[in-house]
């Protein structure tokens, strides 16, 4: 039997989401309902995307769907796949069920949280699959808008500022992206938005020059690029778990595969030489690169300095998001497949530590100022949080045996070409990453400072089966791809060559 | 080579108990947790034994490659895989790090029994072995990175094992960030490696250097100091070595497995296995040998004053450590391995030892607070006897055979050697003092301790101090080099022997003069140390603090870094100047918006006023532009009836 085409899981995630919303308000006495539905639905996703990526590994693009659209303008409802699209599929798919997973406990209005959910989960994979350009913005403002009300409606700490920030830097990127995504449809005269097409329709190396910028700002802004990025940390912060979540672990994917396939592959020669040098920087490739490695040290250092729990991961974010934009940048094979292996281990691994602090921990604790958590003795309380957190901060500290150790390693071997200055930065990011790692597990749980006050004697709810069943599935990803990373670069690395092949040198 | 048994099988063993452990200790009864704790190790001990026997046996030996079948990172081509590799070298190396470390989790049966989290321990110390021999094994640089990670891993967790004591968890911290800036040394090694020879499998680097016999410094040297980076981190060298006294802080098992015999001296192990890389840059190794010998007197002048008994031992080890690079320094690989062998003996006897006499005193570690213990502890007391006469270089106990040698080698070096071989003759002098201090100390004169009835320690953990006293006794007589030559290569024998008998004489009396110091001060009870620090404040309280270095770290590093994430990042760029620059753009538009409001006021007569206003402003420039209004207007009309 065949197995359903990928292109299925965007259209289970927006019938669950049109089922969530049809629910009658009533079921928001029994939750149980909607959250089982919502599983449901995202398991099914996943399935799809399991399939759909297992059975696919080292095919290259693979057509899914194709109908006229709106054929006055030459738009085609166009739903392709490559390895790059299927596995951030498959990592949208995991990241789904284990956000569903980590929402168990959400009491308010349940029914629109998943509604939103799940259509934001639709939009997501919309995008990764999407063949045409118009239908990729499409799905991308669809994605955008669930997340404003995910964190206006469920948020915590300072919502509405956070989801108007995050919603206004979200439509800046994307005005950007559409100024040029039109001018490529009218420069290129081609009567067409589809990607393969204008990738090979010949855009003048001039337009592509302004155009290049333009679009990867666009999209570099939801992908934390420096010094964009000051929406992520508030934004992660302020979000209910699972949308940190979604928002570290594929949101900021969706930007950083905007970057790649459309900025890159549209305008390849927006990276050539400017013939003149600023500061050392040559071309636009080279100020990116050093964008993303600012991000990095100044993502780390800033973390260093945060008395939040979830500021220290949402920082951390920027910078392990410094090494996709690197990895990009490099523009070769090894650095390319690395940045695409580190949008999947940077999805699942931040996506534990949100899950690990906004669930296993605030939930229980209330607080997550460093400074009393310090009192609580947490490691001895919730042991459970204590030992994931510690596994789960290895893997974001890049140590051997987790998919960050793989991803990253790439990167620096392809960034090598940048010279040994910017390799030395980087490290510099990846020392102070363990630093601020190291200092929030142990201010957080492995202290034996006198407890401040004494309500927080008490004892906290036991860990939930949703829970052990979220983070044990993380946790099992990241050390079978730090393991075997050919499960995913088998799948990437000839999409990869292909995109090198098709223009993106 | 057809009879060598599966490499793999030496990691995976002490892997499965730590899963079994790890999974199931907590609910398993203590017997069972030991015998599994217990039994996986001896068994990896009994296949690296099998591989020894075969490699004895075999006429012709060479090194041994597994491959993994299954690869790991393969991109482009880029290729590494879990290869396992066995030589010599990795079977030293190997023998030590199992049968000492058996040894150890024998002792901690006895040791850690009243402890609370016994299991725990015990799936951590097994953890540790597996990544310590994937680290000996690894054919490859990464492979061997994998292991170093995982062993500092495996030491975080270990000496966090009291986490309920902060300084405790400070130390675990401390040691895992130190050693992440020398991993970082190692990673750009790692870098260059691939960027140089496209490999990091060892043999394929060691094949094409072999192809370039004139390739030497340049980026090969670069590789070693960035590899010398590394090792300094791990083997708790200059600059980095600030880690491992207050790693200490971990149950004395610990400090004798990890800190003493194996983990520490990975970095003495991955200069001697990338010694083909070494040998073509003769700056890295100067610079290795001096770090070495600077370490060594610099760690020993420290250990002359403190009092814990486990951080006169910690710097013991820094200080030896010491010895080993400058043995690597100066290319004598086999005396480096040598000594990192039978230190590995006496250092770990004298831990365990140290933790004998602490188990003894419930857990009292200063000195001060100790003495007179031979009468009650005699089997304890015998056996540190040893282990202080091997460190001291007497003969002919084994300290005294490899010590020697690296001196001897050192002073066959050259002008710098020559410097060098008068400073690890001063470290020597400067060991036998302060180990016969701490031997007097513990052993000697009458108990100043509050606890009358300290009691022997039980025989499991007396067992193993018994069978390092012997390996400690005799190991100087195992003659490795001849073993190791295949391995690490030929040494330039130097014919002169009475120059080496002389050598030796100097030694051994410079041992015996820090011996008769030491008694002198402390062989009765006498003020005389007092007096003596009493005379020299500035010197007793500079050694005393340790020179400062981490309170200079302290001020030079971690301060300022603290101070600039939070008030030039975090505050002035992240808030003041990039939220400040956004709530410019976000607030032009709101204050255009503010302004146009006024227009939208919703008053019929503001708006006429506008309109009237407006229609008068517009007149007026008509009026001024053209001077031509009425022609204009005529104009207009007329165009507008043609249509």
């Amino acid at each position: 039997m065949q197995a359903p085409s990928m292109v299925w899981t965007i259209y289970v995630a927006f019938g669950g989401a049109a089922i969530q919303a049809l629910l009658p308000k009533r079921s928001n006495s029994t939750p149980a309902l909607s959250r089982w539905l919502a599983l449901l639905t995202a398991l099914a996703a996943l399935c799809i995307a399991a399939a759909g990526f297992f059975t696919h590994v080292g095919s290259g693009m693979d057509v899914l769907t194709d109908h006229a659209w709106i054929p006055t303008l030459g738009i085609h409802y166009l739903l392709v796949a490559d390895g790059i699209s299927r596995m951030l599929v498959l990592l949208t798919g995991l990241a789904a069920v284990a956000g569903i997973l980590f929402s168990w406990t959400v009491t308010n209005r349940v029914n629109e949280f998943f509604a939103f959910y799940l259509a934001l989960i639709g939009g997501v994979f919309g995008v990764f699959l999407s063949g045409d350009l118009f239908l990729l913005f499409v799905f991308y403002e669809i994605a955008i808008v669930p997340k404003y009300f995910l964190i206006a409606i469920w948020g915590s700490t300072r919502r509405e500022y956070a989801a108007m920030k995050l919603a206004l830097y979200s439509f800046v990127g994307s005005a950007m992206v559409l100024i040029g995504a039109l001018a490529a449809y009218a420069t290129s005269g081609s009567h067409t938005m589809s990607l393969t097409a204008l990738a090979h329709s010949h855009l003048p190396i001039g337009f592509q020059m302004w155009a290049f910028p333009l679009v990867f700002i666009g999209f570099g802004i939801l992908a934390g690029l420096w010094p964009f990025h000051t929406w992520a940390p508030t934004g992660h912060v302020a979000a209910p778990t699972a949308a940190s979540m979604l928002l570290a672990g594929v949101v900021m994917k969706l930007g950083a595969y905007g970057c790649l396939r459309v900025a890159m592959g549209l305008f390849p020669h927006g990276m050539d030489p400017w013939g003149f040098a600023f500061l050392g920087l040559g071309s636009w490739r080279d100020v990116f690169a050093l964008l993303a490695v600012i991000g990095i040290v100044y993502g780390a250092l800033v973390a260093l300095a945060q008395t939040d729990f979830k500021f220290v991961i949402g920082y951390s974010s920027v910078s392990h998001m410094g090494f996709v934009i690197l990895g990009l940048m490099t523009l070769n094979t090894i650095g390319l497949t690395g940045a695409v292996l580190q949008m999947f281990s940077h999805g699942i691994i931040a996506g534990l530590l949100f899950a690990i602090v906004g669930r296993v921990v605030y939930e229980r604790t209330h607080t997550r100022e460093l400074d009393v958590l310090e009192g609580m003795h947490l490691a001895k309380k919730i042991p459970f949080a204590a030992w994931a957190f510690v596994i789960a901060g290895m893997a974001s500290m890049g140590l051997p045996g987790f998919s960050g150790f793989v991803a990253e390693f790439q990167v620096i071997v392809g960034s090598w070409s940048f010279g040994p200055a910017w390799t030395i930065l980087t490290g510099v990011g990846i020392v102070i990453g363990v630093a601020y790692t190291w200092r929030a597990l142990q201010k957080a749980f492995f202290s034996d400072k006198p407890a401040h006050t004494a309500e927080i004697q008490g004892h906290f709810a036991p860990i939930t089966w949703p829970e052990w069943a979220g983070v044990g599935m993380l946790l099992a990803v990241t050390v079978a791809v730090g393991l075997y990373p050919r499960l995913i670069l088998d799948s990437i690395e000839p999409a990869v060559k292909a995109l090198l092949a098709g223009g993106a040198q | 080579m057809t009879g060598l048994l599966h490499l793999w099988l030496i990691p995976l063993l002490p892997f499965i108990g730590f899963v079994l452990n790890g999974l199931f200790g907590s609910r398993l009864p203590k017997w069972l947790v030991s015998t599994i704790a217990l039994l996986l190790p001896l068994g990896s001990l009994l296949v690296v034994a099998l591989n020894w026997v075969d490699f004895v046996s075999a006429s012709v030996p060479e090194t041994f490659i597994e491959r993994c079948p299954v690869g790991w990172i393969h991109v482009a081509n880029f290729n590494v895989g879990f290869d396992f590799a066995i030589d010599q070298l990795s079977l030293v190396m190997l023998l030590v790090v199992t049968g000492v470390g058996f040894l150890i989790h024998v002792y901690s049966v006895g040791y850690m029994g009243h402890e609370e989290g016994y299991w725990r321990f015990f799936s951590y110390l097994n953890l540790f072995l597996f990544f310590m021999t994937v680290l000996v094994l690894a054919e490859n640089a990464l492979l061997m990175f994998v292991g170093w990670e995982g062993v500092g891993l495996a030491s975080y967790l270990l000496i966090g094992f009291y986490y309920k004591k902060d300084s405790a968890a400070d130390a675990g911290k401390k040691a895992f960030i130190v050693n992440r800036i020398g991993d970082f040394g190692f990673l750009l090694g790692i870098f260059l490696l691939i960027g140089t020879f496209g490999t990091l499998s060892f043999s394929g680097i060691s094949a094409n250097l072999a192809t370039h016999p004139a390739l030497q410094g340049g980026v090969l040297t670069c590789i070693a100091l960035c590899l010398v980076l590394g090792a300094t981190g791990k083997s708790a060298q200059l600059p980095l070595y600030i880690w491992l006294p207050d790693a200490m802080e971990g149950p004395t098992p610990v400090s004798a497995l990890i800190h003493a015999a194996t983990m520490v001296t990975a970095g003495v192990y991955m200069i001697v296995r990338m010694h083909f890389l070494f040998d073509r840059s003769p700056l890295a190794l100067a610079i290795v040998a001096i770090l070495g010998a600077a370490t060594a007197i610099f760690a020993a002048t420290i250990a002359l004053v403190q009092t814990d008994i486990k951080r006169v031992l910690a710097y013991s080890t820094v200080s030896q450590l010491g010895y080993m690079f400058l043995g690597a320094g100066v290319a004598a690989y086999s005396s480096a391995i040598f000594h990192l062998m039978t230190h590995a003996f006496f250092k770990a006897l004298l831990f365990l030892a140290a933790g004998s006499v602490i188990h003894a005193l419930n857990g009292e570690q200063d000195l001060r607070k100790m003495g007179g213990l031979r009468n009650q502890l005699p089997v304890t007391f015998w056996v540190t006897t040893i282990a202080v006469l091997a460190i001291s270089g007497i003969p002919p106990f084994a300290g005294f055979f490899s010590k020697d040698e690296i001196l001897f080698a050192t002073f066959n070096h050259g002008m710098l050697g020559q410097a060098l071989w008068f400073v690890g003759l001063v470290t020597a002098l400067l060991t036998s003092f302060y180990m016969f201090r701490f031997w007097y100390l513990t052993f000697m004169g009458e108990s100043r301790s509050h606890d009358a009835h300290p009691h022997e320690s039980p025989w499991s953990m007396l067992g193993p101090l018994v069978v390092l006293a012997v390996l400690s006794t005799a190991g100087g007589f195992i003659k490795i080099n001849g073993f190791l030559e295949p391995s690490v290569g030929m040494r330039a024998e130097v014919a002169n022997h009475s120059l080496e008998w002389l050598m030796s004489g100097v030694a051994v009396a410079v041992a015996l003069l820090g011996w008769f110091i030491a008694h002198s001060l402390y062989g009765k009870k006498s003020e005389a140390p007092k007096k003596l620090a009493a005379s020299l404040p500035f010197a007793y309280q500079t050694l005393l603090n340790k020179y400062y270095v981490d309170e200079f770290y302290g001020a030079a590093i971690v301060k300022p870094l603290q101070l600039t994430s939070k008030y030039v990042f975090e505050w002035v760029v992240e808030k003041g100047i990039l939220g400040g620059a956004v709530w410019l753009i976000a607030g032009v538009p709101q204050f255009l918006g503010a302004l146009l409001q006024k227009w939208q006021s919703g008053n019929i007569r503001s708006y006429a006023a506008w309109v009237a206003a407006g229609a008068a402003a517009l007149l007026l420039f008509l009026l001024l532009t053209t001077h031509q209004l009425p022609v204009w207007l005529g104009n207009f009309q007329i165009n507008g009836m043609a249509h």
